[in-house]
């Protein structure tokens, strides 16, 4: 097993590199530079903006150039923004990760508490009312746009019922301890869960056939045979195995969440790292770009490795090879 | 076989048996296909959808994409049934006309996904070594970037995003799922006896790929190309709707609900975006239901539902 973890974050490490070239590289081929995006001044001396490029290493070669901006990276310094007056990018991102983690995590967990125990109890009870009722909303939660869901979730639940707020993070910045934290769950209920609404019924799916294919094998048979309870059957046997590909669908999940969190956050204007994509794509601020990109690859990269991690762990049938 | 048959002349029911036999394994999957009742409601329902687009010029009298500034954001009347948008332009032709831009963007998109994810999947599988390693690793990072990361990166490198483009971007982006499925179809294939009885009466590479490796492995594809089709119509709208994606004027659904994000459209004009958002609900809902139809007739040991 431990050979096989070690393995495992020796792929890491090439792929880690792979994913700095692209972003990289997709920089690179944008038109122009910092400096051909502004008018320049005829007072100014062509020079002096040859001087500042210089100072920015864009008179290098590439691999030059990018060796400098992965060695700056790896320091955790991603350059300057354009569009936000030359204020740093690991400051802009500093301030908005947060959000969008929290959003994540609220999200994340409003699914695992609703779609694991309904998916649970659609494998007891098949073709039961809820049964029906969770493959229904299933169905339309995989079908409905998030952003459009988002939309009749604002019109319904915030402008027309008052219930929650529809936008931003936080109703006042003088609030603070309990008020501030009820406060910014308040303001995270809508979005979260239209970010969680395609994971819910993805996992809800998911619980439901793992869980039936495990009721269906043979130790469950013996289980209850030797006259184990019911309900000791589905917490011993059941429902550990059966979280086990719920464990690698998290890891490959995450990504479709970071992504989502994107259009979400534009929905309900919230201060997070998508909003912040959204608007450097449409500014074409490319130190900005890069940096998302590259943090969502990484976080995306790292939470794919923890899940074949995990995975390896908790089963140990899983082959090394 | 019916000319055996009746040389033989066997009996009424042996006749029966033989036609049955007959059947290829694709047929048979279409006749359970054609007895899922929710699949044939989707393929009904996504016929009117793709009828209304066709027939979009007989239905409306209004060009989608005349601004009219003497008309703006009309509540719904005998003129404008939907009311008009932000520009004058009438809702009900921009519904009408934007399904053209989402249905021709979710088919053309797909095709080529399914296009490029074939032949790369294809050639992995088949090939092995250090083909299937460096296509494997690209497919990895490629996966690595949230699509609509990567889509958007690529998005803001251009000057303009035409329907070609965004088509392109798309392709380039999704195919590594597609290549992994038909990949590992490939490569189970290959183990088989009668692909060595293919290799062993000396069949060609091609022939044995397009003769014996894709007649088997069609199930799969067709499969997930309609489930594909439905997310690149998502995709679409989702990208449409933060404007990075078809721009204006030209109508899809997603751009229209874009209008909502501004809060006197959310609040006063839901005629104006709770239609498209209906329409994305229903086509790719109706193209679910047709996937997970062929899923079930192409795999009877899969779920029913």
């Amino acid at each position: 097993m431990y050979q096989y973890i070690i393995r495992r974050i020796l792929v890491f490490i090439p792929m880690l590199l792979a994913l700095s070239i692209i972003v990289f590289g997709l920089a690179k081929a944008a038109p122009g530079d910092p400096f051909t995006g502004k008018i320049l001044d005829p007072n100014v001396d062509p020079i002096v903006y040859e001087q500042q490029r210089a100072a920015l290493g864009l008179d290098k070669s590439i691999p030059e150039q990018y060796l400098h901006w992965v060695s700056s990276v790896a320091k955790g310094n991603f350059g300057k923004s354009i569009t936000y007056n030359g204020r740093s990018v690991e400051s802009l991102i500093k301030e908005r990760v947060k959000n969008t983690v929290y959003l994540g995590l609220f999200s994340l967990g409003i699914t695992l508490i609703v779609a694991i125990p309904i998916g649970i109890y659609s494998a007891r009870h098949p073709y039961s009312l809820l049964d029906y009722g969770a493959t229904t909303f299933g169905f339309f939660g995989l079908a409905v746009p998030n952003f459009f869901f988002g939309l009749v979730a604002i019109y319904l639940l915030s402008i027309n019922l008052g219930w929650f707020p529809a936008q931003g993070t936080v109703s006042s910045n003088s609030l603070s301890g309990f008020a501030e934290f009820t406060d910014r769950i308040h303001h995270m209920v809508l979005p979260g869960l239209t970010l969680g609404l395609a994971g819910t019924a993805t996992y809800m799916r998911y619980m439901r056939s793992e869980v039936m294919d495990v009721l269906g094998s043979d130790y469950i048979r013996t289980a209850k045979a030797k006259g184990m309870s019911d309900r000791n059957v589905l917490y011993k046997h059941t429902l550990r195995n059966a979280m086990i590909p719920i464990i690698t669908l998290m890891g490959f999940e995450f990504g479709a969440l970071l992504g989502g969190a994107i259009i979400t956050e534009q929905v309900f204007n919230f201060p997070g790292l998508g909003t912040l994509f959204i608007g450097s794509v449409v500014n074409r601020d490319y130190p900005v770009i890069m940096a998302i990109a590259l943090l969502l690859g990484v976080a995306i990269l790292v939470g794919n490795l923890l899940a074949d991690i995990f995975y390896s762990i908790v089963d140990p049938r899983i082959r090394y090879d | 076989m019916q000319s055996i048959s009746n040389n033989e002349q066997p009996a009424e029911d042996m006749t029966m048996d033989v036609d049955r036999k007959h059947r290829s394994p694709f047929q048979l999957s279409m006749r359970r296909f054609m007895r899922n009742k929710l699949a044939i409601a989707g393929l009904v329902v996504l016929t009117l959808i793709v009828c209304a687009s066709i027939f979009a010029p007989l239905l409306t009298d209004y060009d989608p994409e005349e601004a009219n500034l003497l008309m703006v954001e009309q509540k719904p009347s005998s003129d404008h049934i939907l009311g008009t948008d932000s520009s004058g332009r009438d809702n009900f032709a921009r519904l009408l006309y934007g399904s053209r831009i989402s249905l021709t963007i979710g088919f053309s998109a797909m095709l080529f996904t399914v296009l490029i994810g074939l032949i790369m999947g294809a050639v992995s599988g088949y090939y092995g070594g250090i083909i299937d390693n460096i296509i494997m690793r690209v497919t990895d990072i490629i996966l690595a970037l949230p699509f609509i990361v990567l889509a958007m990166t690529i998005m803001a490198l251009l000057e303009k995003v035409t329907i070609g483009l965004f088509i392109v971007i798309i392709a380039v982006t999704a195919w590594p799922s597609l290549a992994r499925i038909v990949r590992g179809t490939f490569l189970s294939l290959r183990e088989q006896e009668f692909v060595l009885g293919a290799r062993a009466i000396g069949a060609r590479d091609s022939r044995i790929i397009f003769r014996h490796f894709i007649p088997n492995a069609i199930g799969p594809i067709i499969v997930n190309a309609t489930l594909m089709m439905a997310s690149m119509i998502l995709f679409e709208s989702g990208l449409s709707f933060i404007g990075m994606g078809i721009p204006q004027p030209t109508p899809t659904w997603g751009n229209m609900i874009s209008e909502a994000q501004n809060i006197r459209v959310l609040r006063y004009h839901p005629e104006a975006w709770i239609p498209p958002g209906l329409s994305i609900l229903i086509t790719v809902l109706a193209i679910n239901f047709i996937g997970d139809g062929l899923r079930d007739a192409f795999d009877p040991k899969s779920d029913r539902r």
